[in-house]
């Protein structure tokens, strides 16, 4: 019978990236009910080092596949690894981050299990012994109960949404050999954005602008807000579409989907397709001229006012309380 | 050059989405249907494609008799023909069936390039163009904003968190269209007249051989978790309302 809890850990650069320890902490919720082993794969070049730091978020035990040609990520190489890890040990259940990359590798490797995979999920709970993942459909608008007729079971995780919790286990390294093929994908160039600031989708805050921002221009208050907070510019379809904000700041249906702990929505009315890549924000906060919008209806606080006096005036009122 | 493009149906963007009482799905009755926006970028990348290097593209879709017109549009927007994979014992498919399905009508087919939309916005699941090119077995290049073809390769652009990825793959591949990618083209008036005439080939599951037994299965559908309703902040000005406002996310949400 398929035993076992996997993450497949991210990293870049050396370093874990957070939603692996976000994975590790909700792998470990859930073995602590099916009574199983937590343990993660860790791929790329020189990464054994950074398996006793899965080991702070409950990971019994890390595969670590070390080789060259693990390193830049390259699909279809981590996902031969992957799989085979998987298969090998009949494993119960995967978790992946629900990244760029995680999106990438957990397809090509759901694929070749000819397995189930649920995406970008919200929550994950055992029912039955058995893993029921829980995730938006419709961007948001409704949510599905996905329960799996393959093992392992596979879902991917939102980032920012489970939290990341310490547990200290003892991350006992296995080390795997890993023979992979011969790639057809060559990355040629990394182009590292130099803004500092940290994408929409890992943001713990987001101050995000539409329609009533009227121009390119005035997205500086939103920066000077943003920097504050520390948080990051978004911004809605319309304003994008118009040519104000990068096709990268889009939060939305046909942009991108976020879970910061704070989202402050400025003139942006809240169309549908809006509201979908935002309302997993843990707190919402409306400001708007305009006290039918239906943003206020998702808005845990709202400010019925013009933005352009509130921002400035909101800037220097957290500048205040933070110093 | 052979070009694919796999489209698929879905509600529109601006349509509100309710759940039937017994959670077995939505009621789709209301529901304006429409190309899945990133399939479009993908259709329109496959017509320049074709428009600079020659060739011809195929359009296909799994999806019931509804979606022809989903088909009829690629095809009037200058695809040169389509495959309908419809058949009921698809209607809950889900990613690896979807998958396995396409990857049995592009068996045989000649392609250099197959391009899906990077996901699409009903479920919203992003796995069946990676899963098509496992199937396939050949590479896969999703979630692209920037595509160039040079000879048996193309070069492109995938953005990742903080960074954006320059890539070259050997064809035949498969590329996940994003937005940014192109603007798609809207289908002229002669377009949608010769779509009408342009051939698509019907096939069932059983003509393709796909196994149509789900690996992955959505037991239930909920509204999302409503909201306590909210607090308007009052003030005499914008200052004292900015003031109330950063003391609320400080003190009660402890959110800065």
């Amino acid at each position: 019978m398929a035993k076992g809890i996997y993450v497949i850990a991210e990293q870049r650069d050396g370093a874990l990236r957070k939603v692996s320890f976000e994975l590790a902490s909700a792998a470990r919720k859930l073995a602590d009910q099916t009574g199983d082993e937590v343990s993660a794969i860790l791929l790329g070049s020189g990464v054994e080092s950074m398996a006793a730091e899965l080991g702070k978020f409950g990971v019994d035990k890390v595969f670590v596949g070390d080789n060259a040609a693990l390193e830049p990520y390259v699909t279809e190489a981590h996902a031969q690894v992957v799989a085979k890890i998987l298969k090998d040990n009949d494993a119960a259940i995967a978790l992946f981050g629900a990244s760029v990359q995680g999106k990438d590798l957990s397809a090509r490797v759901a694929a070749k299990l000819a397995g189930g995979l649920a995406t970008d999920c919200t929550d994950v709970k055992i029912d039955g012994g058995k893993l029921v993942a829980v995730r938006p459909m419709y961007a948001g608008k409704c949510f599905a109960d996905v329960v799996f007729n393959t093992t392992p079971a596979m879902a991917s995780l939102r980032p920012n949404v489970f939290p990341a919790v310490e547990n200290a286990k003892a991350a006992a390294v296995t080390k795997v050999d890993v023979a992979v093929d011969a790639q057809k994908s060559k990355i040629l160039e990394v182009q590292k954005d130099t803004s500092g600031k940290v994408d929409l989708t890992e943001a713990n805050i987001i101050v995000s602008g539409g329609r009533g921002m009227k121009g390119p221009d005035e997205y500086k208050i939103l920066e000077e807000l943003a920097d504050v907070l520390k948080g990051t510019v978004g911004a809605s379809r319309a304003a994008v579409d118009a040519g104000w904000r990068p096709q990268k700041d889009q939060v939305g249906q046909t942009g991108k989907v976020v879970s910061p702990n704070l989202y402050i929505a400025c003139g942006i009315s809240g169309a549908i397709q809006h509201l979908a890549g935002m309302s997993s924000s843990k707190c919402i906060v409306a400001i708007n001229k305009d006290a039918e919008a239906p943003i206020f209806a998702k808005a845990d606080f709202g400010v019925v006012d013009d933005l352009f006096k509130v921002v400035p005036e909101l800037t220097a009122a957290c500048k205040k309380l933070l110093a | 050059m052979n070009i694919i493009a796999c489209v698929k149906q879905v509600p529109d963007t601006e349509a509100q989405i309710k759940v039937k009482a017994d959670g077995s799905g939505i009621d789709d009755s209301q529901i304006k249907w429409v190309m899945n926006p990133y399939d479009e970028f993908g259709v329109e990348e496959a017509l320049k494609l074709k428009e600079k290097n020659g060739g011809d593209v195929t359009i296909i879709s799994v999806g019931p008799a509804r979606a022809m017109e989903t088909i009829r549009t690629a095809l009037a927007m200058g695809a040169e023909k389509g495959i309908h994979i419809c058949d009921p014992a698809l209607d809950n498919a889900d990613a690896f069936v979807t998958a396995s399905a396409l990857a049995a009508a592009i068996k045989g087919l000649p392609y250099d390039v197959i391009f899906c939309g990077q996901r699409a916005i009903d479920d919203d699941s992003g796995q069946v163009g990676a899963m098509l090119a496992e199937l396939l077995g050949i590479p896969q290049l999703t979630i692209v904003t920037k595509l160039d073809y040079a000879g048996n390769a193309v070069k492109v652009i995938r953005p990742i968190e903080g960074a954006q990825l320059n890539i070259e793959t050997a064809l035949p591949c498969v590329v996940t269209a994003q937005k940014g990618l192109n603007e798609p083209r809207y289908a002229s008036l002669p377009g949608i007249m010769k779509a009408k005439k342009k051939p698509v080939d019907v096939k069932n599951a059983a003509a393709l051989g796909v196994a149509t037994d789900v690996k992955a299965k959505v037991a239930k559908l909920a509204p999302p978790p409503a909201r306590a309703a909210g607090k308007i902040i009052c003030g005499d000005d914008a200052a004292q309302k900015a003031a109330e406002l950063a003391r609320c996310l400080r003190e009660e949400a402890k959110a800065i």
